[in-house]
């Protein structure tokens, strides 16, 4: 009996300092980060803590940088995207300039084929072995300088004792205090969004439940936003979608839909799932309307297409978000748009998204992570920055077809964004380049060779058939 | 993928490969890695369908031709050895090195890539360019945009213009000769950055 009663007084003061504890921490978290996400305030922590960051990273780099200077290795600097100098230049330009050289004729005499003119596509297919923009785009960006997460380093050996001790500093303060509150976050802002969604949706229709549902989606979508810690910069907001139109963006993961939607309201677009977050999907639509397709529905365009003017003609229901590319791209290029949500017709507001590399590397490789394996290394990087660019709206033009106006607003989005515009479609990630591609190198080099055969066949008989 | 000593060490017969090649370690390594990329399967060779998996090259008239010459006759396979070699040809000539006959000809000389030029031509490697390859060539590059009658007056008049022996056919000789003047280093060199 007796070391029992040694206990108990202990007992009773862990019990007492946990119980303070937790009433301290839900205290905090709920003044400064569920509260100001309510009415949608900020204290400016965030971007504190992003400049100091910011301050800790140069001195990792320039440790780096100097400790292998130091011991003579080697550095593998990625600094370029490219492994070898591409030549911009065209077909057309490059043959003309190889013949120019090495022919003995002179330039006026019509342009034929030559032996040589074979160089040019040697040496654009061995330059696409050694090094090829598409492969790249779906591997993780590198990095010009180290922030302290070894996932987006290759250099990362013990430099320096400091070095290291920083970095195991900041695996505790990631993995130790900001997970388990971001994931303390995240639960909340789920479990409330579903919560109140089904609440709302008891109340008839009107405009006190519209009100009331954009408040909560907002809400909580400010709620998940601080769960990533996401620093959000948005600019040129007066060109914010409004009801009756097509948001369009550029797709780098799933966290873009948690970006937009906090701050401002849209309709999703997409398919049912099973699970949480089929559950999450069936409590949003009751409080308003969102367009969520069966599996089987989705292949059908007619159908998908329908549902989706049908909701864009009522004006009382808010714009739709779409991702066209169809695909996770790494958020250095846009790829091409899918033609389909450009057939409908309606104002197309473009939006551009780019996250800033230096906090955490947002992009999600589907065939390397699941996603929860992708939102567990969300949630312990240190920070997403990110910068979203309202477009002003685009419609379109006679004449243009769907086609042309979706490369349009693509090209729009990549200037804003900074990111490359590239032809390729999404879909070669895991799929063949289509015949169309070759047909149109053959074409541009006939047209070369052809296009004066057509000239010169007014000197000789018509026996040749020109087609 | 670490530092480059860490990579090169993983290579064997590296510093052979060095010398035979002229590239730096840090190409060769920027060269594994891209082997690395290309050989999904992790098996340490490239299968042709490893190459037909970049889509550039997919699309390039004569793609099938030069996958064609990383793989030896007879072989299915190309190691990374196989794989750098070949691409040295492309490697900007060194302008300093003296010319020493003593010497075997350096795989990026004007000579070797002419060879490798014509053997994307001389498909059956008997050392010429027959009527018959040359139309293939063409037809790789024009494929349905001009009609047979053409693409044969093309290689009626090539061969005319190039054949100096008049046997029908293309030699090395003569494919080099006719192509004296031009700049070869400059049109089959490919840079690295760095």
């Amino acid at each position: 009996m007796g070391p029992f009663l040694d206990f108990n007084p202990f007992d009773n003061l862990l019990c007492i300092l946990l119980g303070i504890s937790f009433t301290v921490w839900f205290t905090l978290l709920l003044v400064f980060i569920i509260v100001p996400a309510i009415f949608g305030v900020s204290f400016g922590i965030r971007r504190l803590y992003m400049k100091t960051l910011l301050k800790i990273f140069e001195w990792a780099t320039h440790r780096i940088e100097r400790g292998a200077k130091d011991n003579n290795h080697l550095l593998y600097k990625p600094y370029s995207n490219a492994i070898i100098a591409k030549e911009p230049t065209s077909l057309e330009e490059e043959i003309n300039e190889i013949r120019r050289r090495g022919s003995n004729r002179d330039l006026d005499s019509a342009s034929e084929f030559e032996m040589s003119d074979i160089f040019y596509f040697c040496r654009r297919g061995v330059e696409s072995i050694m090094d090829d923009e598409v492969t790249k785009r779906f591997s993780a960006e590198e990095l010009e300088s180290w922030n302290l997460l070894t996932r987006s380093n290759y250099n990362f050996q013990h430099i320096s004792l400091r070095l290291t001790v920083l970095w195991g500093l900041g695996v505790v303060i990631r993995y130790g205090f900001l997970l388990p509150l971001r994931v303390t976050l995240a639960f909340t802002g789920v479990g409330l969004l579903v919560v109140l969604t089904s609440i709302i949706g008891f109340l008839p229709n009107g405009r006190m439940k519209n009100f009331l549902s954009e408040q909560v989606h907002l809400m909580c979508y400010r709620i998940c936003v601080r769960a990533l810690t996401a620093i959000i910069t948005y600019h040129d907001s007066e060109n914010k979608p409004k009801n009756g139109g097509i948001c369009v963006a550029n797709h780098t993961s799933p966290i873009d839909v948690i970006i937009l939607a906090s701050d401002g309201c849209y309709a999703m677009v997409g398919q049912i799932h099973g699970g949480l977050m089929g559950v999450i999907q069936k409590s949003m639509v009751k409080a308003c309307p969102h367009i969520w397709f069966e599996r089987s529905e989705v292949k059908d365009r007619h159908l998908v297409a329908k549902r989706l003017s049908d909701h864009v003609e009522d004006t009382t229901k808010l714009p739709i978000l779409i991702f066209p590319e169809g695909t996770c791209i790494n958020n250095t290029s846009v790829m091409m748009f899918k033609k389909g949500s450009f057939e409908i017709g309606s104002t197309v507001y473009p939006v551009a998204i780019k996250y800033d590399p230096r906090f955490g590397d947002a992009f999600w490789n589907s065939s390397q992570f699941g996603m929860v394996n992708y939102l567990l290394r969300m949630m312990s990087s240190w920070a997403i920055v990110c910068s979203v660019w309202y477009l002003p709206p685009m419609t379109r033009e006679e004449g243009e077809d769907a086609v042309k106006f979706a490369s349009r607003v693509k090209a729009a989005i990549a200037r804003q964004g900074g990111l490359v515009d590239l032809l390729w479609d999404g879909g070669l990630k895991r799929g063949k380049v289509k015949d169309t591609f070759k047909e149109e190198q053959q074409k541009l080099y006939s047209k070369m060779l052809v296009g004066t055969q057509e000239d010169r066949s007014l000197d000789t008989p018509p026996s040749s058939h020109l087609n | 993928m670490g530092s480059t000593n860490s990579t090169l060490s993983k290579i064997p017969n590296v510093e052979e490969l060095m010398q035979e090649t002229g590239f730096t370690p840090a190409h060769i390594v920027r060269l594994y890695d891209r082997f690395e990329a290309l050989d999904k399967e992790k098996t340490g060779h490239l299968r042709p369908q490893d190459f037909g998996a970049i889509n550039r090259l997919a699309m390039n008239p004569i793609g099938d031709r030069i996958i064609g010459a990383f793989f030896s006759p007879g072989q299915e396979t190309v190691d990374f050895h196989s794989f750098v070699r070949i691409l040295a040809h492309f490697r900007p000539a060194d302008k300093k090195r003296p010319k020493d006959p003593s010497m075997p000809e350096p795989v990026n000389s004007r000579t070797s890539k002419l060879k490798f030029a014509f053997q994307l031509y001389d498909q059956d490697k008997d050392g010429k360019i027959s009527r018959a390859e040359l139309l293939q060539v063409l037809r790789s590059m024009l494929e349905m945009q001009v009609t047979e009658e053409q693409l044969e007056s093309i290689a009626d008049r090539t061969i005319q213009e190039a054949d100096l022996d008049k046997d029908d056919a293309i030699s090395f000789e003569e494919f080099r000769k006719s192509l004296e003047k031009v700049n070869i280093d400059h049109k089959m060199s490919i840079r690295f950055l760095r």
